[in-house]
């Protein structure tokens, strides 16, 4: 057994401090996350405080990159004039409709072809051809199509969607153990009931993966949408923000964008530990 | 022992047959080139035990996969009763299901969960509806499927190798929870397995499966609860394992 020089002692002070604990091995893997969590966060805070104070030193121009705590002023500025709030409504209303209908898509094709081989045959092909395209290299043609209001910017979120989701529905329902299936035939179950007592509760973890990707690629999608043209919009603001050389909204941008893509794998993973809770059974044995 | 033709076999077995619960006639499965099944005739009676024994692939489980439903290639008559349950050899549970609806699954009427309750209490899991099948040993796991089965109150029960993937002791108490579940429920079953000791111990009737049809049928007349040490025990066993083409022991010519 190989232990680490800091787990050992550590082993030691929680198994005389928890009584309730059944074995050692799990008492040290409650105590050693909390402490390693803590441990994760120092670079961060000195990465940012490195950069308060290079700033702050007149080592780096604010026109280059403001300090921190600038950023920060002027994102509470924006916030409370409302403006922020409005670009930030209307970069999320894109990002909502483009993963929903680019999602739904995605998941009625894939389980489809999943589930039904004409439908393999049919689905699988032109959607395995059109995934070698980088769906952002369609920006141009879909510029013409749809020219440039809020119909470019749903599809390209859309089509960032579509494709994740798409084969982690088809992967998901295609690994599927088939001797479930025959076992849950034995128990009288029609195919509508087999669908959903073992299809969809088998599919949703790789569901969930696809889930994350989507989200992934659906932001990557509005960030470039929204700089091509638009009105309204965190992209927007950071591109008008840039003609008048206002670096600093230009980084509060930037940190919006990384906050709204971290709110949103909290949530996924929160959703994903609530609907897959028979997995932890499983990593516990 | 001679190996008897198959007609002789199914005449002997209907003949001292009441009431047949499953009746299968010329059953036939090849797969691709290979004929598997070769014209199978199967009788079971009302509360009858048969155990299915055969060398590896022999056929065993394909046979019972055709009486289970499960095989939509195979051709010949088979009839079945509406109630009946199959246990594999694998628990094959839903991960995602806890114990109690996993039994549950695809029952309905009145009470769903007392009566999965009183057959988990039957299995010796009283108090386990909770538990996710990831928390169960694979006895307990093996027991859950057997409730499973047990709750639809099956006619007659599938069983493919169901003990085979436990340790010794476990199988133990399996079969032990087998004789004592049997004796109470009077269902029929077919026990495919190829543990002869399995088969003397719990079956009525044994069937040995060879080239594609069932070429012995041998009835197993100690009376129960039976024990391995049984006293008719030992020439049966060595007549079977002859039958299997082993030896019955090291000093065996």
């Amino acid at each position: 057994m190989t232990v680490t020089e800091d787990a050992a002692p550590r082993t030691g002070t929680a198994a005389g401090a928890a009584p309730k604990a059944v074995a050692t091995v799990p008492v040290r893997a409650r105590r050693g996350p909390r402490v390693r969590r803590w441990r994760r966060l120092v670079s961060p805070v000195v990465l940012v405080l490195a950069w308060e104070l290079v700033s702050r030193a007149g080592l780096v121009s604010p026109d280059k990159l403001p300090a921190p705590s600038d950023v920060l002023a002027v994102g509470w500025r924006l916030a409370r004039d409302g403006a922020l709030g409005a670009h930030l409504a209307q970069s999320l209303t894109r990002a909502v409709i483009g993963l929903a209908v680019g999602g739904g898509v995605g998941l009625l094709a894939g389980a489809v072809a999943g589930l039904l081989r004409l439908g393999d045959d049919l689905i699988d092909p032109p959607v395995q051809m059109a995934r070698m395209l980088p769906h952002l290299g369609l920006l141009p043609l879909l510029l013409i199509w749809l020219g440039i209001g809020e119909s470019l910017k749903i599809s390209l979120v859309a089509l960032g969607a579509f494709f994740p989701i798409y084969l982690n529905t088809y992967a998901g329902i295609r690994d599927i153990d088939e001797r479930l299936v025959e076992a849950a035939r034995t128990c009288g179950l029609s195919a509508a009931a087999r669908l959903r007592h073992v299809v969809l509760p088998g599919a949703l973890p790789a569901l969930f993966i696809g889930l994350r990707l989507a989200f992934a690629a659906g932001w990557l999608s509005l960030v470039v949408s929204e700089q091509v043209n638009a009105q309204v919009g965190i992209g927007f603001m950071m591109m008008e923000a840039r003609e008048f050389s206002q670096t600093d909204v230009v980084v509060l941008g930037l940190v919006v964008y990384a906050l709204l893509g971290l709110a949103s794998d909290l949530l996924l993973r929160v959703a994903e530990r609530r609907a897959l809770a028979w997995r932890r059974g499983l990593r516990a044995t | 022992m001679a190996t008897r033709p198959t007609g002789d076999l199914t005449g002997a077995a209907t003949a001292v047959t009441p009431v047949a619960v499953v009746r299968a006639v010329g059953v036939r499965r090849a797969f691709g080139p290979v004929p598997v099944l070769n014209g199978v005739d199967l009788t079971i009676a009302a509360g009858e035990v048969v155990a299915l024994l055969g060398s590896s692939g022999s056929g065993k489980s394909t046979l019972l996969r055709v009486l289970a439903g499960l095989d939509g290639d195979a051709c010949g008559e088979v009839t079945v009763p509406a109630r009946s349950a199959v246990v594999f050899q694998e628990h094959r549970l839903l991960p995602w299901k806890r114990v109690a609806d996993n039994v549950a699954l695809g029952v309905a009427g009145r009470d769903v969960a007392g009566r999965v309750a009183a057959a988990l209490a039957e299995v010796g899991l009283a108090g386990r509806e909770r538990a996710w099948p990831a928390e169960l040993s694979g006895g307990q796991s093996q027991r859950v499927a057997v409730a499973r089965a047990l709750v639809r109150q099956p006619e007659l029960l599938l069983l493919d190798e169901p003990f085979g993937a436990l340790d010794a002791l476990t199988r133990l108490r399996m079969q032990a929870l087998f004789q004592r579940l049997r004796a109470e429920h009077r269902f029929a079953a077919l026990l495919v397995t190829h543990d002869v000791d399995e088969a003397l111990l719990l079956a009525d009737r044994v069937l040995l499966l060879d080239g594609g049809v069932l070429v012995e049928d041998v009835p197993i007349t100690v009376a129960h609860p039976r024990t391995t040490d049984a006293p008719g025990f030992g020439p049966l066993r060595r007549r079977l394992l002859a039958l299997l083409g082993v030896p019955a022991g090291p000093d065996a010519q």
